[in-house]
């Protein structure tokens, strides 16, 4: 069937009014779940999977999709506007976002945000449509060497990017990597760092690690600075929606946020987290403003927004063509189709063409409600800077446990929630950066279970690492990133004796 | 052992059982530990009796919590300590539990708890892509002769029943199973890419997991594990093809130690009530499961003989040090 036709037909399909009232049940929903850290969508389908049992097949999954589309959305509100990032997706987006929110500039990184999300939800829902199976060709060919390459880009660029100093910087990182290193060991099921705790054994939550350094830290920080200056928040300076500056700011980190968004979004491994992160670092380079970056920078906002729907799009297109889930939400998802006696693969898109294209199209619709939704809303959402200092620290103290104990209702992770607190404390205190910590513990165990994945398969060849094209190429543009700046600085310093 | 007013309160229950017969079983309260998170399979199977139990009216009212962590060795260590004695709790658990207690060294083990029954289990398969040169479980097998370490075998976790298969098959065909060149993958979907890319020479996993590439022709399943062919699939079982492997990844339901035979009895009674009413039939045929009940002491038997075979594999392959 013709992609157009057939898209045409799912919109007839998602525009009925009862679809129509479960994508706006949906996007509410997630909205709501990604404000709360902890909550996240996998857990909101999950528990109400067994409630939608009895409605139509079509209608729940819109309402599915709603949700994780809409909780990519709710992330970021309380990412700009606490420092507390919902889910791990929106942590790039808090570095700036909250920079701007402190300097009363709160409205224009929401919108942005809102905007963003809608420009980039939209290209890559349309890429669903019309890239899926060829997408999903690339996507399996790509292996364990191919993402240990692709993690080198993520480690360079992003370890490069933070910090004024790059000792900070790296220190940084490997106290994340070696966070990281706690919990069973992938590959041999052995316990590392666990030192007998149970708890310990499944590793260290990111969320736990994000809230604990990012919104805990912030909230002692705040309160030991207090009696030196107190720092007058302004809720709103200038202008409360984006101006011709921010669009023309704006436009072009949405478009290359989209791009490492939505092919690492349906990578089986991809996830949301390294597009964010490498969409931060990539503007951080590019901008025409690089005084602003650390004070909050427009740019630093929209391209990881962008980035993190776009790879919510990019999760449906294994989950649809191939029945992969790549994502926690994903395989909710999947579990979703499943208890409808659909399995999604090769086979779906032939069978019920109805449902398929109903759900590309409610996604659509699913980002134009959330538009809608968010966008009256941000004059509302910046009102919370203007409550007093001790009051609005103290609700994001209750608003941080709380989450930590509804993902997790243990002893132990609320004494890591107040250990990584205090950690955050004192990075603050002696100028570390924190964003490379969570960055190294996320991306740590990847790399290093890809890489060994990889030496296994090639029974211990390293050579694999550069025979895949692929994974040759990601080494190389790694490397030329590492060099570049040491290359620049010298021939900098070559032309100036020249003269 | 255990204390006087626990056994006097056992005593009260069955009494009470005995004086108002059936009636007294509407008044079951109920709690399930799923001892994962929510989504998994041992958390669905929680809601799923949840659901079954009620609706058939052999509870009054079940509530489902979940303990996350570990291959449920968080779960079942909070299951142990803090449910003992306790008549009206129970935890799913499964194959995959036995190995993580063994790796993880876990204080508390499955033969702490007491057996109530298995509920369902789900056929093994191997796959390779539909370009291999490996047409049947023979050729495999051969190749797995020929050079152990050459064949990779993509899975689920590492210990999971995915990788004792993988150690099962190389055993069975006469090789070294020690020397198994398995290759952990988080989840059906990421090995799923990994044997579509040919980045490995063999997948395994539960059936229904691959089942959607297989009908596709984009998989060839190699063998099933179970004991004869499954009604309605062309594809052979691994003992057709002369080699005995026959596994399956059951799930089933315990109760916590120190309970009384009378609260033994309430709980297998109300459980095997449910696994044979309707509303649990229509469950397993929804979500696809195969119906495996087997309650009393066959149940712990079997349950004995897992673990026995489980430890050993996992020995055999240097995840548990003996």
């Amino acid at each position: 069937m013709d992609t157009f036709a057939a898209l045409a037909h799912g919109m007839a399909v998602a525009v009925q009014p009862m679809n129509l009232l479960y994508a706006l049940i949906g996007v509410f929903l997630g909205t709501a779940v990604g404000v709360l850290p902890g909550i996240g969508p996998a857990l909101t389908v999950a528990l109400l999977l067994p409630v939608t049992y009895k409605l139509d097949p079509g209608g729940s999954l819109i309402m599915f999709a709603g949700i994780y589309y809409g909780g990519m959305y709710g992330g970021s509100t309380t990412a700009i506007l606490i420092n507390t990032p919902g889910e791990s997706a929106s942590m790039a987006t808090a570095l700036e976002g909250n920079k701007m929110a402190k300097a009363g500039r709160g409205g224009p990184a929401l919108a942005t945000s809102a905007i963003g999300s809608f420009v980039a939800g939209t290209i890559a829902t349309i890429g669903l449509a019309f890239l899926a199976p060829w997408l999903v060709d690339f996507a399996v060919r790509f292996g364990p060497e191919d993402y240990f390459a692709l993690m080198c880009v993520a480690f360079v660029t992003v370890s490069a990017t933070f910090g004024d100093s790059p000792i900070r910087g790296l220190t940084s990182l490997f106290i994340g990597l070696a966070l990281g290193l706690v919990g069973i060991d992938k590959l041999t099921g052995q316990a590392r760092l666990a030192f007998g705790i149970p708890e310990l054994l499944d590793g260290v939550e990111v969320t736990t690690l994000a809230v604990g350094l990012f919104a805990v830290g912030e909230a002692l920080y705040v309160a030991s600075r207090r009696h030196h200056t107190e720092e007058k928040l302004e809720p709103v300076r200038g202008s409360l929606w984006m101006t011709k500056e921010d669009w023309r700011r704006s436009w072009k980190p949405w478009l290359r946020g989209t791009l490492f968004g939505f092919p690492i979004g349906a990578l089986p491994a991809g996830g949301a987290e390294i597009p964010t992160f490498l969409s931060y670092s990539t503007e951080r380079r590019l901008t025409k403003h690089p005084e602003e970056f650390g004070k909050g920078a427009i740019e630093g906002v929209a391209g990881p927004e962008a980035a993190n729907n776009a790879s919510a799009a990019g999760t449906l297109v294994p989950l649809l063509t191939l029945g992969l889930p790549t994502s926690a939400t994903a395989a909710m998802m999947l579990a979703g189709f499943q208890q409808y006696g659909l399995n999604p693969g090769p086979l779906l898109f032939a069978e019920r063409p109805d449902l398929v294209w109903g759900l590309i199209a409610s996604l659509f619709i699913a980002n134009g409600m959330l538009l809608v939704l968010n966008l009256p809303l941000v004059g509302l959402w910046v009102r919370l800077l203007a409550i007093p200092q001790p009051w609005l620290y103290a609700g994001i103290l209750v608003f941080a446990t709380m989450g930590t104990i509804a993902a997790k209702p243990s002893v132990v992770e609320l004494s890591m929630l107040a250990a990584f607190g205090v950690m955050g404390f004192l990075m603050r205190r002696f100028d570390f950066p924190i964003a490379p910590v969570v960055i190294g513990l996320i991306l740590g165990p990847i790399a290093e279970s890809q890489l060994r994945r990889a030496l296994a398969i090639s029974l211990g060849d390293p050579m694999v690492l550069l025979q895949s094209p692929m994974s040759a190429t990601l080494l190389g543009i790694a490397l030329i990133a590492l060099l570049a700046p040491f290359v620049l600085k010298g021939l900098g310093r070559f032309k100036a004796n020249e003269d | 052992m255990i204390p006087s007013h626990k056994r006097l309160f056992g005593a009260v229950v069955a009494l009470l059982l005995g004086a108002s017969g059936p009636a007294a079983a509407q008044q079951l309260e109920l709690k399930v530990m799923a001892p994962a998170a929510p989504g998994g399979g041992w958390d669905q199977t929680a809601r799923a009796m949840q659901q079954a139990l009620v609706a058939s009216g052999v509870a009054r009212s079940v509530q489902v919590t979940n303990v996350a962590g570990a291959g449920g060795s968080v779960g079942i260590a909070q299951f142990v300590n803090g449910a003992k004695g306790d008549g009206n709790q129970l935890m799913v658990n499964g194959f995959v539990m036995v190995g993580a207690l063994a790796m993880n060294k876990s204080p508390v083990t499955l033969e702490q708890v007491t057996p109530i029954a298995r509920l369902t289990e789900e056929i093994q398969v191997i796959v390779v892509p539909a370009n291999s040169p490996i047409k049947t479980a023979q050729d495999l097998a051969a190749a797995v002769k020929a050079d152990i370490a050459k064949v990779t075998f993509a899975g689920g976790s590492a210990g999971g029943v995915d990788h004792v298969m993988a150690a099962l098959f190389a055993g069975t065909v006469g090789a070294d199973a020690k020397k198994i060149n398995y290759i952990p993958f988080s989840g059906g979907g990421e090995s799923l890419a990994a044997i579509l890319g040919g980045k490995v020479t063999a997948g395994i996993s539960g059936l229904s997991e691959y089942e959607g590439q297989i009908k596709a022709g984009k998989l060839r399943a190699l063998g099933v594990t179970s004991e004869k062919r499954l009604p309605g699939s062309d594809i052979p079982t691994f003992k057709e093809q002369g080699i005995d492997l026959v596994l399956a990844n059951w799930r089933s339901v315990v109760a916590p130690p120190g309970i009384t035979p009378e609260q033994r009895k309430t709980l297998s009674d109300a459980v095997e009530k449910m696994a044979k009413s309707d509303a649990w039939k229509d469950i397993l045929k929804q979500k696809g499961w195969d119906d495996a009940y087997l309650g009393g002491d066959a149940f712990a038997d079997f349950l004995k003989k897992e673990i026995v075979r489980v430890t050993d594999v996992l020995k055999s392959v240097g995840l548990v040090k003996s």
